[in-house]
């Protein structure tokens, strides 16, 4: 464990000291490495192996179709090299405008389908390489942009999108996109490679003011949440901001340090953890302290082990008094005192609810995120004829949802009947536990997946329903989430009833996270298949049933029958049961 | 092999000698018999033992027997032809127009020539020099000189044989006597250039000198050394592999098919063909039984002597490509108005067009005949021809093994689902494990440059890359130092780009310079090959420069054509040429040698 001064594993060090990723990126002129000159190549259709870390930081990611390795090797073809392009949209909004730029370039440019995130923006799978240029400058051209998308930077600021409170929403979602803006990179390698244009006169020196030559060492998360709703899971952010609501008005934030999903499979050392509130801060300081805690993690985060990187271990292994007294220190005030809040779930709200503005937004369940025509619910054609004659906003949500927001009350019959002529199911068709339920990408383009996620999930919650039918609580919501590799990105260690991918058709299966993601679930079983889940959750299920207090959530029982031990801090989440 | 048997009456030989020869003979192998035939007249070339040549009728007359070769075929009819000519006793050599003087012409006294007839009724290549040194104003008087053409095409063209005719036709425009008539063959050419041999040799026979008497050909001794298997005794050679090498998603099918050879003894080198004797579909072969109404147990006398029809129309005969010949007998057998319309002089291009994308089951179904008999119906038909692939593989690289580069052909037109015969032959019934019945067909002028420090440029799109693929393991294999480059295209990357992951490697590990590639169905515009070309002009244009040779393999009709523009606008652009000059400096490669194309 790092001593407070101590910079053994960090900014400054000799970069041969340093993880690999450190000379790539100190090494590539401020992102640019040789990613225009892969492009041009015709060859193949990938791109160097460094040069897939900066694309990173443009928001592209390579992957290839795994299914098809082997047929494809043997066909004398390198494997199906296809990117993965994420959005930077802070909030989760967009225009009913952009809404149909992202569905064009999704069916001409991708693989037909627009993935809804858990982190409130879109990505595009399946783009081959000499399409990526056309994607970006569509996206260009609708005013979006893709840096910092993935990499090791500030990522896509997140912000609660809670319909009621409509004046809040307007106060805060702008603050999430001006932190987002003051955050991003401010290098040129980004306009030059996408946009073709021309790279300014050598100013080296002040290309990235914040980051610096090497950037952050981990990817850095910040999430804006407004209560009741924590449907952003604020704890599960490097950086959380929960708004504070008094006489009808934004207050401030109560400001919340050190969360973190991502863990390493038998590496103890690694674990989710939570962020902890540390203080409150006013509105118009927010982007002060955003960069603040930023330079503090580029100063003092682990640059020798990716696995431990993020803030959370610096923050667990310098302890948070020092943390907080490093902040105040370079902020130069000290934060107020943290103010109340009372979060009720994590989980979106259904339906058409109508704001105090007096308009209506409707959130559509989007089961795992994934937009694309199916048979029986052409949800892609329908959402782009709603997009053609919406006037408000789309708005998506942290649990891959989506919102046709600030709708006239005169518009509402229009859009409720192309949702019907396309068959957009009213989220009743589904139960509790589909609505509340995430899986990530996974299979078969994720690079990272070790299991099925999202083409998984669905079958495992029908066989869930039908034990909580039995049980008789076919309407009891109960958070599951689902990744197909330990690194989180469905925030599965925030579940009640959570999986991580080990193997084809193999889990762990944790249990007992708070129901409105206040408390990290704990390992349970390690390692199974289908039939061992259900053999376990089944009794589980039925004695919840039976024997719950009033209002008691399934996350909240398994701790008090005893099944785990609830975790109350991250680094003891590898504990024994 | 089975020789005439010899005897004192039908040879020089005293019977002992006969005897001994005999014996001799059949204990050879064909190989043998053909080096042993060479051999013979290897030491007669040489002058010993020397015999004196006995005056001819015409002194100082040997038959000069000039070939222009596509694929091989003509090669092989001119020198069949010459050792018919020599068996006679008579003086003859067979000479590749592309390597003939063109001002010997002017001493020749006995010209015979056997030429194919490229797709659009050019000339083949090969004898595009010739073919047009004759034309030209420098040819000569051929006054004294006797002649006879044997033209070689395919009817399902428009413009069949023309290159042909136009030798015929130009040599007696220049005073030369034609002592036989021309005679056309279609792609069934085996029985008819056989007896044009016969007859033409006859005519010959009266004014040419004589051979020394002292070497003696062998029947069929046309083979060349080391090919001991052919068209009548093809190898069946065992399949190793077949796959397709396009990926999901793609519309095309193109196959990788490995080949064993052990134990053939079939040799190749880079740019050689490899034929396969292959056989209709059962199903194509029963609908048109049907059709016929006729029940495919009636015998009929074919090239293999009599057969049922149902065999016969599995091996012997074609039966899905439309005819000129066939159409104008069914207009006959039909009487029907329809088609006879089509038959009548002057309507080539409309029956090409009727013809197009219709095969003989659509016509006799059209068009029924009653009474029509099986050996009848037949009798219209042209023979199977055996399929060519170009091979895409190196002998020295894999000695025991031949791989094809082979796109199944399948369309629909007329309402029918249409199959290429070998293709889909081998796409839907060869599986691993069973054997198919090949051999090889040399094409000597698709070759590699000698000297292995020569750059090398090779434009192959789609199943074109399949001799490049050879080209380039052989350089690889031999360890040669000139520089490869390869322009490749297709419809998309990331399905159709034929064996990628080998280029990949070649490029590598620096056996492969260069690799452009263009694909036409990935972007809104379409690329091709010659647009790379265009983009590296001024490279290009110095690899010619440094004495790179040029080879252009794929599709004749589209393809070839705008490479052939591209180079020439490529030397006028970066040589600072006029379009002539230009357009000389790439006869110039031909004639070189330097630019080889083998384009079907």
């Amino acid at each position: 464990m790092a001593s407070e001064d101590d910079r053994s594993r960090a900014l400054g060090r000799p970069l041969d000291e340093l993880h690999p990723n450190e000379r790539i990126k100190a090494g590539s002129d401020y992102l640019r490495g040789t990613i225009a000159e892969g492009l041009a190549d015709r060859i193949s259709g990938s791109i160097s192996e460094s040069d897939n870390q900066l694309t990173k930081f443009h928001g592209i990611y390579q992957q290839d179709d795994r299914e098809l390795r082997s047929e494809r090797r043997r066909q004398k073809l390198e494997p199906a090299y296809q990117f993965m392009v994420r959005v930077r949209l802070p909030g989760g909004v967009c225009t009913p405008e952009q809404w149909l730029t992202l569905d064009e370039l999704a069916r001409t440019r991708a693989n037909g389908s627009l993935r809804l995130t858990t982190r409130q923006t879109f990505q595009f799978h399946g783009v081959l390489k000499h399409d990526l240029k056309g994607t970006i400058r569509g996206l260009h051209e609708a005013l979006l942009d893709t840096l910092a998308a993935c990499g090791d930077d500030n990522r896509g600021v997140m912000c609660s999108v809670n319909p009621h409170l409509s004046s809040l929403h307007a106060a805060v979602h702008p603050l999430a996109k001006r932190v987002s803006d003051h955050l991003l990179p401010r290098t040129g390698a980004y306009h030059e490679i996408w946009l073709d244009r021309e790279r300014a006169i050598d100013t080296r020196e002040e290309e990235e003011p914040l980051y610096g030559r090497t950037y952050l060492p981990r990817k850095f998360k910040i999430g804006f949440a407004l209560p009741p709703a924590n449907d952003i899971d604020v704890y599960s952010q490097d950086l959380g901001f929960i708004g504070i609501e008094e006489h009808g008005a934004l207050a401030g934030f109560d400001v919340c340090v050190g969360g973190g999903m991502g863990r390493t499979d038998n590496e103890p050392a690694t674990y989710p953890r939570l962020a902890d509130v540390i203080g409150f801060c006013r509105p118009d300081r927010v982007v002060q302290l955003a960069e603040t805690v930023v330079t503090i993690q580029r100063d003092y985060g682990d640059r020798v082990d990716r696995k431990r990187a993020r803030m959370k271990y610096t923050i667990d292994d310098r302890g948070l008094d020092w943390f907080r007294a490093e902040l105040e220190r370079r902020l130069g005030w000290s934060l107020e005192p943290a103010r109340d809040y009372a979060f009720e779930h994590n989980g979106d709200r259904y339906g058409w609810v109508e704001g105090e503005d007096g308009r209506w937004h409707c959130t559509l369940f989007i089961e795992n995120g994934r937009v694309r025509d199916r048979e029986d619910c052409q949800l892609m054609t329908g959402l782009r004829e709603i997009a053609r004659v919406h006037e408000g906003e789309f708005r998506v949500t942290g649990n891959q949802n989506l919102i046709i927001a600030g709708v006239k009350r005169g518009q509402r019959r229009r859009i409720e009947k192309l949702m019907a002529g396309y068959g957009l199911e009213d989220p009743a068709h589904h139960s509790a536990v589909r609505r509340s339920a995430m899986a990530c990408v996974a299979l078969p383009t994720c690079g990272l997946a070790m299991a099925e996620s999202e083409r998984y999930l669905p079958d495992l919650l029908t066989r869930i329903e039908g034990i909580m039918e039995q049980a008789g609580i076919p309407e009891q919501p109960i958070v599951i989430r689902m990744t197909g590799c330990p690194n989180g990105c469905a925030r599965p260690y925030l579940a009640e009833i959570g999986f991580s991918g080990r193997a084809p058709g193999k889990y762990n299966m944790y249990l007992g996270g708070g129901f409105h993601g206040q408390r990290l679930n704990r390992p349970y079983l390690d390692n199974v298949g289908e039939e061992t889940i259900l053999e376990t959750l089944g009794p589980m299920i039925h004695r919840y049933a039976r024997e719950r207090r009033e209002g008691e959530p399934f996350g909240d029982f398994v701790i008090r029958a005893g099944y785990v031990a609830e975790v109350k801090a991250g680094r003891e989440f590898n504990d024994p049961a | 092999m089975n020789p005439t048997p010899l005897t004192d009456q039908a040879s020089p030989l005293d019977r002992q000698q006969a005897e001994r020869l005999s014996r001799l003979v059949e204990a050879l192998s064909p190989g043998q018999a053909s080096w042993v035939s060479g051999y013979l007249a290897g030491l007669a070339a040489a002058g010993q033992p020397a015999a004196p040549a006995a005056a001819g009728p015409d002194a100082g007359a040997r038959i000069t027997i000039l070939y222009g070769s596509e694929t091989g075929n003509a090669e092989a009819i001119a020198e069949r032809a010459r050792v018919r000519a020599v068996e006679r006793g008579l003086q003859a050599r067979a000479v590749d127009m592309a390597d003939y003087k063109p001002r010997e012409l002017r001493q020749e006294r006995l010209v015979m020539i056997v030429t194919a007839t490229h797709g659009e009724g050019e000339p083949p290549d090969p004898a595009e020099g010739f073919h047009e040194f004759v034309h030209g104003r420098k040819a000569p008087k051929l006054e004294g000189t006797r002649f006879a053409v044997l033209a070689l095409g395919d009817s399902s063209y428009e413009h069949f044989c023309r290159t042909g005719r136009e030798f015929d036709q130009r040599l007696a425009a220049l005073g030369a006597e034609r002592i036989h008539e021309r005679v056309d063959c279609d792609v069934d050419f085996e029985e008819g250039a056989e007896r044009w041999i016969e007859r033409a040799l006859d005519a010959f026979a009266r004014h040419a000198e004589p051979a020394p008497s002292n070497v003696v050909a062998f029947t069929g001794s046309g083979e060349r050394q080391g090919t001991v298997h052919d068209r009548k005794n093809p190898f069946h050679a065992e399949v190793l592999e077949n796959l397709v090498l396009n990926g999901r998603g793609s519309d095309k099918e193109t196959r990788h098919i490995e080949l064993s050879l052990e134990g053939s003894g079939l040799t190749f080198e880079p740019g050689d063909v490899l034929c396969m004797v292959a056989q209709n579909r059962p199903e194509t072969v029963a609908e048109l039984i049907g059709t016929l109404g006729l029940s495919g147990e009636e015998t009929v006398a074919g090239p293999r002597g009599e057969v049922t029809l149902a065999e016969a129309l599995t091996h012997d005969y074609e039966i899905t490509t439309l005819t000129p010949p066939f159409l104008e007998a069914w207009a006959q057998a039909s009487g029907a108005e329809a088609l006879q319309a089509l038959t009548g002089e002057g309507r080539r291009r409309e029956m090409l067009e009727f013809a197009h994308g219709r095969h003989v089951v659509d016509v006799v179904g059209q068009f029924p005949v009653t009474g029509l008999t099986a050996q009848q119906f037949v009798d219209m038909l042209r023979r199977l021809q055996p399929r060519e692939y170009s091979i895409a593989s190196s002998h020295n690289a894999n000695p025991d093994e031949v791989h094809l580069t082979v796109a199944a052909v399948r369309y629909h037109s007329h309402g029918r689902d249409r199959h290429g015969v070998a293709s889909t032959w081998l796409a839907d019934s060869v599986s691993e494990g069973d054997t198919v019945p090949v051999y090889v067909q040399r094409n000597k002028h698709f070759r590699l440059p000698s000297d292995p420090s020569t750059p090398v440029i090779m434009i192959g799109p789609g199943t074109g890359v399949a001799p490049f693929r050879a080209f380039v393991e052989e350089r690889e294999c031999r360890g040669a130092g000139g520089r490869n480059w390869l322009f490749f295209g297709d419809r998309r990357f990331r399905t159709d780009f034929l064996y990628q992951t080998e280029w990949q490697r070649w490029l590598r590990d620096g056996v492969l310079d260069r690799l452009d590639v263009a694909f036409s169905r990935d972007g809104r515009d379409k690329v091709y090959v010659q647009d790379r070309m265009r983009e590296n002009a001024a490279e290009l244009y110095a690899w010619l420069q440094d004495g790179a040779h040029v080879y252009v393999c794929g599709d004749a009709e589209r393809m070839a054509p705008d490479v052939h523009r591209a180079l020439i606008e490529i030397v006028a652009g970066e040589g600072g040429l006029g379009e002539e000059q230009a357009t000389d400096y790439v006869k110039g490669l031909q004639r070189d040698r330097r630019y080889q194309r083998d384009v079907y």
